[in-house]
Protein backbone atom coordinates (compact mmCIF):
# COMPACT_ATOMS: atom_id res chain seq x y z
CA UNK A 1 0.00 0.00 0.00
CA UNK A 2 1.07 3.51 -0.87
CA UNK A 3 0.10 6.40 1.36
CA UNK A 4 -0.98 9.70 -0.17
CA UNK A 5 -1.71 12.83 1.83
CA UNK A 6 -4.32 15.29 0.60
CA UNK A 7 -4.07 18.76 2.14
CA UNK A 8 -7.21 20.89 2.06
CA UNK A 9 -7.08 24.68 1.57
CA UNK A 10 -7.78 25.08 5.32
CA UNK A 11 -4.69 23.02 6.11
CA UNK A 12 -6.49 19.87 7.25
CA UNK A 13 -4.90 16.65 6.08
CA UNK A 14 -6.22 13.26 5.08
CA UNK A 15 -3.95 10.28 4.50
CA UNK A 16 -5.40 7.74 2.11
CA UNK A 17 -4.16 4.34 1.03
CA UNK A 18 -3.69 3.61 -2.65
CA UNK A 19 -2.71 0.55 -4.63
CA UNK A 20 -0.07 0.84 -7.33
CA UNK A 21 -1.79 0.96 -10.72
CA UNK A 22 -4.71 3.09 -9.66
CA UNK A 23 -4.64 6.85 -10.15
CA UNK A 24 -4.32 9.48 -7.44
CA UNK A 25 -7.84 10.62 -8.39
CA UNK A 26 -9.25 7.12 -7.83
CA UNK A 27 -7.55 6.91 -4.45
CA UNK A 28 -9.12 10.26 -3.54
CA UNK A 29 -12.59 9.25 -4.72
CA UNK A 30 -12.46 5.93 -2.84
CA UNK A 31 -11.59 7.80 0.34
CA UNK A 32 -14.16 10.54 -0.39
CA UNK A 33 -11.57 13.31 -0.26
CA UNK A 34 -13.49 16.59 -0.49
CA UNK A 35 -12.73 18.84 -3.45
CA UNK A 36 -11.79 16.09 -5.89
CA UNK A 37 -14.84 15.98 -8.14
CA UNK A 38 -13.60 14.07 -11.18
CA UNK A 39 -16.75 14.85 -13.14
CA UNK A 40 -15.65 12.91 -16.22
CA UNK A 41 -14.61 9.82 -14.31
CA UNK A 42 -10.93 9.93 -15.18
CA UNK A 43 -11.01 10.38 -18.94
CA UNK A 44 -8.86 13.53 -18.84
CA UNK A 45 -11.92 15.28 -20.22
CA UNK A 46 -12.65 17.84 -17.52
CA UNK A 47 -10.43 19.53 -14.97
CA UNK A 48 -12.25 18.82 -11.75
CA UNK A 49 -9.61 16.59 -10.15
CA UNK A 50 -7.01 19.38 -10.21
CA UNK A 51 -4.35 19.19 -7.48
CA UNK A 52 -1.10 20.94 -6.61
CA UNK A 53 1.81 18.55 -6.19
CA UNK A 54 4.15 19.45 -3.31
CA UNK A 55 7.50 20.70 -4.57
CA UNK A 56 9.58 17.71 -3.41
CA UNK A 57 7.30 15.28 -5.25
CA UNK A 58 7.18 17.06 -8.58
CA UNK A 59 10.07 15.15 -10.09
CA UNK A 60 8.54 11.77 -9.24
CA UNK A 61 5.06 12.63 -10.47
CA UNK A 62 6.48 14.13 -13.67
CA UNK A 63 5.19 16.73 -16.06
CA UNK A 64 1.68 16.87 -17.47
CA UNK A 65 1.27 15.42 -20.96
CA UNK A 66 0.22 17.81 -23.76
CA UNK A 67 -3.36 16.50 -23.50
CA UNK A 68 -3.35 17.13 -19.75
CA UNK A 69 -1.91 20.64 -20.30
CA UNK A 70 -4.80 21.34 -22.68
CA UNK A 71 -7.27 20.20 -20.08
CA UNK A 72 -5.56 22.25 -17.36
CA UNK A 73 -6.63 25.30 -19.38
CA UNK A 74 -10.09 24.57 -17.98
CA UNK A 75 -8.94 24.56 -14.36
CA UNK A 76 -8.94 27.52 -12.03
CA UNK A 77 -5.80 29.02 -10.47
CA UNK A 78 -3.39 26.84 -12.42
CA UNK A 79 0.19 26.89 -11.17
CA UNK A 80 3.54 25.37 -12.00
CA UNK A 81 2.77 22.46 -9.70
CA UNK A 82 -0.70 21.84 -11.11
CA UNK A 83 -1.66 18.34 -12.23
CA UNK A 84 -4.87 16.49 -12.92
CA UNK A 85 -4.90 13.74 -10.32
CA UNK A 86 -6.53 11.29 -12.76
CA UNK A 87 -3.34 11.44 -14.80
CA UNK A 88 -0.97 10.56 -11.95
CA UNK A 89 -0.53 6.79 -11.77
CA UNK A 90 0.23 5.48 -8.29
CA UNK A 91 3.55 3.63 -8.05
CA UNK A 92 5.56 2.35 -5.06
CA UNK A 93 7.81 5.36 -5.65
CA UNK A 94 4.99 7.69 -4.72
CA UNK A 95 4.63 6.35 -1.16
CA UNK A 96 4.34 9.45 1.02
CA UNK A 97 3.14 11.73 -1.81
CA UNK A 98 1.62 15.01 -0.68
CA UNK A 99 -0.82 16.91 -2.90
CA UNK A 100 -2.87 19.99 -2.13
CA UNK A 101 -6.51 20.37 -3.11
CA UNK A 102 -7.25 23.76 -4.70
CA UNK A 103 -9.74 26.14 -3.18
CA UNK A 104 -12.11 25.68 -6.09
CA UNK A 105 -12.69 23.20 -8.87
CA UNK A 106 -14.91 24.34 -11.67
CA UNK B 1 -17.48 25.30 -30.06
CA UNK B 2 -19.85 28.15 -30.67
CA UNK B 3 -23.28 26.65 -30.57
CA UNK B 4 -24.67 29.80 -29.00
CA UNK B 5 -23.19 32.02 -31.63
CA UNK B 6 -24.77 30.14 -34.48
CA UNK B 7 -28.12 29.68 -32.81
CA UNK B 8 -30.83 31.16 -34.96
CA UNK B 9 -33.58 32.85 -33.03
CA UNK B 10 -36.64 31.36 -34.68
CA UNK B 11 -39.89 33.29 -34.63
CA UNK B 12 -42.64 31.67 -32.64
CA UNK B 13 -44.67 29.60 -35.03
CA UNK B 14 -47.04 26.69 -34.87
CA UNK B 15 -45.79 23.87 -32.68
CA UNK B 16 -44.45 20.72 -34.31
CA UNK B 17 -46.99 17.97 -33.63
CA UNK B 18 -45.36 14.64 -32.95
CA UNK B 19 -45.61 11.36 -31.05
CA UNK B 20 -42.43 11.73 -29.11
CA UNK B 21 -39.73 14.22 -28.23
CA UNK B 22 -36.43 12.86 -26.98
CA UNK B 23 -34.36 15.30 -24.97
CA UNK B 24 -30.71 14.45 -25.47
CA UNK B 25 -28.90 12.96 -28.47
CA UNK B 26 -26.37 10.93 -26.51
CA UNK B 27 -26.07 7.18 -27.09
CA UNK B 28 -29.16 6.41 -25.04
CA UNK B 29 -31.30 9.08 -26.70
CA UNK B 30 -30.18 7.80 -30.09
CA UNK B 31 -30.97 4.20 -29.26
CA UNK B 32 -34.38 5.30 -27.98
CA UNK B 33 -35.09 6.42 -31.57
CA UNK B 34 -34.47 2.82 -32.61
CA UNK B 35 -36.64 1.15 -29.97
CA UNK B 36 -39.44 3.65 -30.50
CA UNK B 37 -39.14 3.26 -34.25
CA UNK B 38 -39.68 -0.49 -33.99
CA UNK B 39 -43.05 0.20 -32.42
CA UNK B 40 -43.93 2.85 -35.03
CA UNK B 41 -43.25 5.89 -32.90
CA UNK B 42 -41.53 8.73 -34.72
CA UNK B 43 -39.32 10.98 -32.71
CA UNK B 44 -37.90 14.47 -32.69
CA UNK B 45 -34.57 14.72 -30.88
CA UNK B 46 -33.37 17.94 -29.24
CA UNK B 47 -29.82 18.50 -28.03
CA UNK B 48 -27.93 21.56 -26.80
CA UNK B 49 -24.78 20.44 -28.59
CA UNK B 50 -24.37 21.03 -32.31
CA UNK B 51 -23.87 17.33 -33.04
CA UNK B 52 -25.12 13.90 -31.91
CA UNK B 53 -23.30 11.77 -29.33
CA UNK B 54 -23.63 13.73 -26.09
CA UNK B 55 -20.73 13.07 -23.74
CA UNK B 56 -19.38 10.40 -26.12
CA UNK B 57 -18.84 13.05 -28.76
CA UNK B 58 -18.12 16.05 -26.57
CA UNK B 59 -15.99 14.62 -23.77
CA UNK B 60 -14.31 11.53 -25.15
CA UNK B 61 -14.71 11.14 -28.92
CA UNK B 62 -11.33 9.40 -29.26
CA UNK B 63 -11.33 7.43 -26.03
CA UNK B 64 -12.08 3.73 -26.05
CA UNK B 65 -15.19 2.20 -24.47
CA UNK B 66 -14.83 -1.48 -23.58
CA UNK B 67 -18.24 -2.43 -22.21
CA UNK B 68 -20.61 -2.18 -25.15
CA UNK B 69 -21.92 -5.72 -25.74
CA UNK B 70 -20.59 -7.12 -29.00
CA UNK B 71 -18.09 -4.30 -29.56
CA UNK B 72 -14.91 -5.26 -27.66
CA UNK B 73 -13.59 -1.76 -28.15
CA UNK B 74 -15.21 1.28 -29.69
CA UNK B 75 -14.49 5.00 -29.37
CA UNK B 76 -17.13 7.49 -28.32
CA UNK B 77 -17.31 8.87 -31.84
CA UNK B 78 -17.50 5.43 -33.48
CA UNK B 79 -20.32 4.40 -31.19
CA UNK B 80 -22.16 7.60 -32.07
CA UNK B 81 -21.61 7.05 -35.79
CA UNK B 82 -22.84 3.46 -35.57
CA UNK B 83 -25.94 4.44 -33.64
CA UNK B 84 -26.69 7.13 -36.22
CA UNK B 85 -26.43 4.46 -38.90
CA UNK B 86 -28.61 2.06 -36.91
CA UNK B 87 -31.43 4.60 -36.48
CA UNK B 88 -31.33 5.97 -40.02
CA UNK B 89 -34.35 3.88 -41.17
CA UNK B 90 -36.51 5.69 -38.62
CA UNK B 91 -35.65 9.16 -39.98
CA UNK B 92 -35.66 11.07 -36.71
CA UNK B 93 -35.70 14.87 -36.90
CA UNK B 94 -32.81 16.44 -35.02
CA UNK B 95 -32.84 19.88 -33.44
CA UNK B 96 -29.23 20.60 -32.55
CA UNK B 97 -27.99 23.61 -30.64
CA UNK B 98 -31.29 23.91 -28.79
CA UNK B 99 -32.24 23.33 -25.19
CA UNK B 100 -35.75 22.44 -24.09
CA UNK B 101 -36.59 25.12 -21.56
CA UNK B 102 -40.29 24.65 -20.92
CA UNK B 103 -42.52 21.65 -20.52
CA UNK B 104 -46.20 21.91 -19.80
CA UNK B 105 -49.02 19.40 -19.79
CA UNK B 106 -51.92 20.49 -22.00
CA UNK B 107 -55.61 19.90 -21.18
CA UNK B 108 -55.73 17.05 -23.74
CA UNK B 109 -52.94 15.21 -21.92
CA UNK B 110 -50.24 16.00 -24.44
CA UNK B 111 -47.15 18.04 -23.62
CA UNK B 112 -46.11 21.42 -24.96
CA UNK B 113 -42.36 21.87 -25.10
CA UNK B 114 -40.47 25.01 -25.98
CA UNK B 115 -36.78 25.38 -26.70
CA UNK B 116 -34.55 28.37 -26.07
CA UNK B 117 -34.59 29.00 -29.81
CA UNK B 118 -38.37 29.21 -29.80
CA UNK B 119 -39.12 25.82 -31.39
CA UNK B 120 -42.32 24.36 -29.95
CA UNK B 121 -43.49 20.77 -29.87
CA UNK B 122 -46.87 19.29 -29.08
CA UNK B 123 -46.14 15.68 -28.21
CA UNK B 124 -47.79 12.62 -26.72
CA UNK B 125 -44.76 11.40 -24.83
CA UNK B 126 -41.47 12.89 -23.67
CA UNK B 127 -38.29 10.92 -23.18
CA UNK B 128 -35.65 12.62 -21.08
CA UNK B 129 -32.28 11.14 -22.02
CA UNK B 130 -30.28 14.12 -20.89
CA UNK B 131 -27.34 12.30 -19.29
CA UNK B 132 -25.53 14.58 -16.87
CA UNK B 133 -27.75 17.48 -17.90
CA UNK B 134 -27.21 20.08 -20.55
CA UNK B 135 -23.75 21.28 -21.48
CA UNK B 136 -23.34 24.85 -20.33
CA UNK B 137 -20.34 27.17 -20.35
CA UNK B 138 -18.12 26.93 -17.29
CA UNK B 139 -18.30 29.91 -15.00
CA UNK B 140 -14.90 30.93 -13.61
CA UNK B 141 -15.20 30.83 -9.81
CA UNK B 142 -14.36 34.51 -9.40
CA UNK B 143 -15.96 36.28 -6.49
CA UNK B 144 -19.10 38.14 -7.42
CA UNK B 145 -19.05 37.15 -11.10
CA UNK B 146 -22.80 36.44 -11.09
CA UNK B 147 -23.57 40.15 -10.80
CA UNK B 148 -21.68 40.88 -14.02
CA UNK B 149 -23.18 38.07 -16.09
CA UNK B 150 -25.43 39.25 -18.90
CA UNK B 151 -24.31 42.87 -18.40
CA UNK B 152 -20.58 42.93 -18.97
CA UNK B 153 -19.48 39.30 -18.68
CA UNK B 154 -20.71 36.91 -21.36
CA UNK B 155 -20.07 33.24 -22.14
CA UNK B 156 -21.17 33.50 -25.74
CA UNK B 157 -21.49 36.13 -28.42
CA UNK B 158 -25.06 36.58 -29.59
CA UNK B 159 -24.54 39.79 -31.54
CA UNK B 160 -21.09 40.98 -32.49
CA UNK B 161 -22.29 44.59 -32.51
CA UNK B 162 -22.78 44.39 -28.72
CA UNK B 163 -19.00 44.47 -28.41
CA UNK B 164 -18.37 47.42 -30.71
CA UNK B 165 -16.37 50.18 -29.05
CA UNK B 166 -15.73 48.18 -25.90
CA UNK B 167 -12.52 47.47 -24.04
CA UNK B 168 -12.75 43.74 -24.36
CA UNK B 169 -10.98 41.00 -22.45
CA UNK B 170 -11.19 37.49 -23.90
CA UNK B 171 -9.95 34.66 -21.69
CA UNK B 172 -8.98 31.21 -22.95
CA UNK B 173 -6.84 29.37 -25.47
CA UNK B 174 -9.22 27.26 -27.51
CA UNK B 175 -11.04 27.87 -30.76
CA UNK B 176 -13.86 29.92 -29.21
CA UNK B 177 -11.40 32.32 -27.58
CA UNK B 178 -9.27 32.68 -30.70
CA UNK B 179 -12.15 32.89 -33.18
CA UNK B 180 -13.86 35.62 -31.21
CA UNK B 181 -10.57 37.44 -30.75
CA UNK B 182 -10.17 37.58 -34.52
CA UNK B 183 -13.81 38.44 -35.19
CA UNK B 184 -14.22 41.11 -32.54
CA UNK B 185 -10.83 42.79 -32.75
CA UNK B 186 -11.94 45.10 -35.62
CA UNK B 187 -15.03 46.14 -33.63
CA UNK B 188 -13.65 46.57 -30.13
CA UNK B 189 -11.94 49.75 -29.03
CA UNK B 190 -9.26 47.65 -27.38
CA UNK B 191 -8.84 43.91 -27.09
CA UNK B 192 -6.75 41.78 -24.78
CA UNK B 193 -6.49 38.03 -25.03
CA UNK B 194 -5.50 36.40 -21.76
CA UNK B 195 -4.40 32.79 -21.52
CA UNK B 196 -2.58 30.91 -18.80
CA UNK B 197 0.27 29.78 -21.06
CA UNK B 198 1.81 30.80 -24.36
CA UNK B 199 0.49 27.68 -26.09
CA UNK B 200 -2.95 27.39 -27.60
CA UNK B 201 -5.33 24.54 -28.31
CA UNK B 202 -6.94 26.56 -31.09
CA UNK B 203 -6.32 25.97 -34.80
CA UNK B 204 -2.73 27.02 -35.66
CA UNK B 205 -3.77 29.45 -38.38
CA UNK B 206 -6.01 31.37 -35.92
CA UNK B 207 -3.12 31.55 -33.46
CA UNK B 208 -0.87 32.84 -36.22
CA UNK B 209 -3.35 35.55 -37.19
CA UNK B 210 -3.73 36.55 -33.55
CA UNK B 211 0.05 36.85 -33.16
CA UNK B 212 0.16 38.97 -36.26
CA UNK B 213 -2.45 41.37 -34.83
CA UNK B 214 -0.34 41.58 -31.67
CA UNK B 215 2.76 42.34 -33.74
CA UNK B 216 0.85 45.09 -35.56
CA UNK B 217 -0.12 46.60 -32.23
CA UNK B 218 -3.82 46.06 -32.83
CA UNK B 219 -4.40 43.97 -29.70
CA UNK B 220 -2.44 42.60 -26.79
CA UNK B 221 -1.77 39.09 -25.58
CA UNK B 222 -1.23 38.50 -21.88
CA UNK B 223 -0.08 35.29 -20.29
CA UNK B 224 -1.72 34.85 -16.93
CA UNK B 225 -5.01 34.32 -15.13
CA UNK B 226 -7.80 36.52 -13.83
CA UNK B 227 -7.96 36.61 -10.04
CA UNK B 228 -10.53 39.34 -9.36
CA UNK B 229 -13.16 41.49 -11.03
CA UNK B 230 -13.66 45.18 -10.32
CA UNK B 231 -16.70 47.24 -11.13
CA UNK B 232 -20.08 48.37 -9.88
CA UNK B 233 -23.66 47.19 -10.39
CA UNK B 234 -22.54 44.52 -12.78
CA UNK B 235 -20.54 46.87 -14.98
CA UNK B 236 -16.97 45.73 -15.26
CA UNK B 237 -14.26 48.39 -15.02
CA UNK B 238 -11.11 46.33 -14.62
CA UNK B 239 -9.78 42.92 -13.63
CA UNK B 240 -6.79 41.84 -11.61
CA UNK B 241 -4.63 39.40 -13.47
CA UNK B 242 -1.74 37.34 -12.16
CA UNK B 243 1.17 36.85 -14.51
CA UNK B 244 4.61 35.42 -13.82
CA UNK B 245 5.70 38.96 -12.94
CA UNK B 246 3.06 39.35 -10.26
CA UNK B 247 -0.37 40.92 -10.13
CA UNK B 248 -1.54 43.77 -12.31
CA UNK B 249 -4.73 45.63 -13.01
CA UNK B 250 -6.13 45.56 -16.51
CA UNK B 251 -8.75 48.03 -17.64
CA UNK B 252 -11.68 46.47 -19.51
CA UNK B 253 -15.44 46.83 -19.60
CA UNK B 254 -16.42 43.54 -21.25
CA UNK B 255 -15.15 40.05 -20.58
CA UNK B 256 -15.68 36.83 -22.51
CA UNK B 257 -14.36 33.83 -20.55
CA UNK B 258 -14.08 30.58 -22.53
CA UNK B 259 -13.37 27.71 -20.15
CA UNK B 260 -15.19 24.92 -21.90
CA UNK B 261 -18.43 23.26 -20.96
CA UNK B 262 -19.81 21.57 -17.91
CA UNK B 263 -23.05 19.67 -17.36
CA UNK B 264 -25.91 21.19 -15.43
CA UNK B 265 -29.38 19.78 -14.86
CA UNK B 266 -30.78 23.09 -16.11
CA UNK B 267 -34.47 23.70 -16.84
CA UNK B 268 -35.46 20.06 -16.17
CA UNK B 269 -35.54 21.07 -12.51
CA UNK B 270 -38.53 23.34 -13.24
CA UNK B 271 -40.84 20.80 -14.83
CA UNK B 272 -42.53 19.57 -11.69
CA UNK B 273 -40.85 16.16 -11.73
CA UNK B 274 -39.76 14.44 -8.55
CA UNK B 275 -35.99 14.77 -8.25
CA UNK B 276 -33.41 13.09 -6.05
CA UNK B 277 -30.07 14.87 -5.98
CA UNK B 278 -30.47 16.14 -9.53
CA UNK B 279 -31.54 12.73 -10.82
CA UNK B 280 -35.02 11.69 -11.88
CA UNK B 281 -36.47 8.70 -10.02
CA UNK B 282 -38.22 6.19 -12.28
CA UNK B 283 -39.77 2.75 -11.95
CA UNK B 284 -37.86 -0.18 -13.39
CA UNK B 285 -40.70 -1.56 -15.47
CA UNK B 286 -41.43 1.40 -17.73
CA UNK B 287 -38.76 3.93 -16.71
CA UNK B 288 -41.50 6.47 -16.28
CA UNK B 289 -41.12 9.52 -14.02
CA UNK B 290 -43.58 10.81 -11.45
CA UNK B 291 -45.48 12.24 -14.43
CA UNK B 292 -47.37 9.85 -16.67
CA UNK B 293 -46.07 10.05 -20.24
CA UNK B 294 -42.69 11.49 -19.27
CA UNK B 295 -39.91 8.92 -19.26
CA UNK B 296 -36.31 9.25 -18.10
CA UNK B 297 -33.61 6.91 -19.36
CA UNK B 298 -29.83 6.75 -19.15
CA UNK B 299 -27.58 8.60 -16.72
CA UNK B 300 -30.23 11.14 -15.77
CA UNK B 301 -32.48 8.62 -13.97
CA UNK B 302 -32.17 6.79 -10.70
CA UNK B 303 -33.68 3.63 -9.22
CA UNK B 304 -32.49 0.98 -6.76
CA UNK B 305 -29.39 -0.62 -8.24
CA UNK B 306 -28.92 1.98 -10.97
CA UNK B 307 -25.62 1.86 -12.83
CA UNK B 308 -24.62 4.74 -15.07
CA UNK B 309 -23.66 2.55 -17.99
CA UNK B 310 -24.52 3.07 -21.63
CA UNK B 311 -25.72 -0.53 -21.84
CA UNK B 312 -28.14 0.02 -18.96
CA UNK B 313 -29.55 3.00 -20.82
CA UNK B 314 -30.11 0.84 -23.91
CA UNK B 315 -32.15 -1.64 -21.86
CA UNK B 316 -34.13 1.20 -20.32
CA UNK B 317 -34.92 2.55 -23.81
CA UNK B 318 -36.36 -0.80 -24.89
CA UNK B 319 -38.70 -1.08 -21.92
CA UNK B 320 -39.70 2.57 -22.11
CA UNK B 321 -40.77 2.10 -25.75
CA UNK B 322 -43.27 -0.58 -24.76
CA UNK B 323 -45.10 1.79 -22.44
CA UNK B 324 -44.77 4.76 -24.82
CA UNK B 325 -46.57 2.60 -27.42
CA UNK B 326 -49.56 2.31 -25.06
CA UNK B 327 -49.86 6.10 -24.90
CA UNK B 328 -49.28 6.79 -28.57
CA UNK B 329 -51.48 3.93 -29.83
CA UNK B 330 -53.94 3.25 -27.01
CA UNK B 331 -56.10 1.04 -29.26
CA UNK B 332 -53.34 -1.12 -30.68
CA UNK B 333 -52.10 -4.31 -29.14
CA UNK B 334 -48.36 -4.66 -29.28
CA UNK B 335 -47.06 -8.00 -30.45
CA UNK B 336 -43.60 -8.78 -29.15
CA UNK B 337 -41.30 -9.59 -32.06
CA UNK B 338 -37.66 -10.23 -32.84
CA UNK B 339 -35.78 -8.25 -35.50
CA UNK B 340 -34.16 -11.54 -36.57
CA UNK B 341 -37.39 -13.17 -37.65
CA UNK B 342 -40.13 -10.58 -37.94
CA UNK B 343 -40.77 -9.56 -41.52
CA UNK B 344 -42.70 -6.50 -40.36
CA UNK B 345 -39.80 -5.28 -38.19
CA UNK B 346 -37.38 -5.97 -41.00
CA UNK B 347 -39.51 -3.96 -43.36
CA UNK B 348 -39.31 -1.00 -40.95
CA UNK B 349 -35.54 -1.45 -40.83
CA UNK B 350 -35.34 -1.48 -44.61
CA UNK B 351 -33.97 -5.06 -44.75
CA UNK B 352 -34.29 -6.49 -48.23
Amino acid sequence: MVKITFVQPDGSQQVVEATPGMTVMEAAKLALVPGIEAECGGACACATCHVYVEEEWREKTGEPSPMEEDMLDFAFDVREESRLSCQIKVTEDLDGLVVRVPEKQF
Amino acid sequence: MQQDATKQGRPETEPVETDCVIIGAGPVGLFAVFELGLVDIKAHVVDILDKPGGQCAELYPDKPIYDIPGLPVVTGQELTDRLMEQIRPFTPTFHFGERVDELQRMPDGRFMLKTDAGTMFLTKVVVIAAGGGSFTPKRPPLEGIEAYEGKSVFYAVRRMQDFAGTDLLIVGGGDSALDWTLNLQPLARSLTLLHRRDEFRAAPHSVERMRQLVAEGKMQLKIGQVTALHGEDGWLEAVTIRTKDGEERLKCNRMLPFFGLTMKLGPIANWGLNLEENLIPVDTEKFETSEKGIFAIGDINTYPGKLKLILSGFHEAALMAQQAHKYVYPDRKLLFQYTTSSSSLQKKLGVR
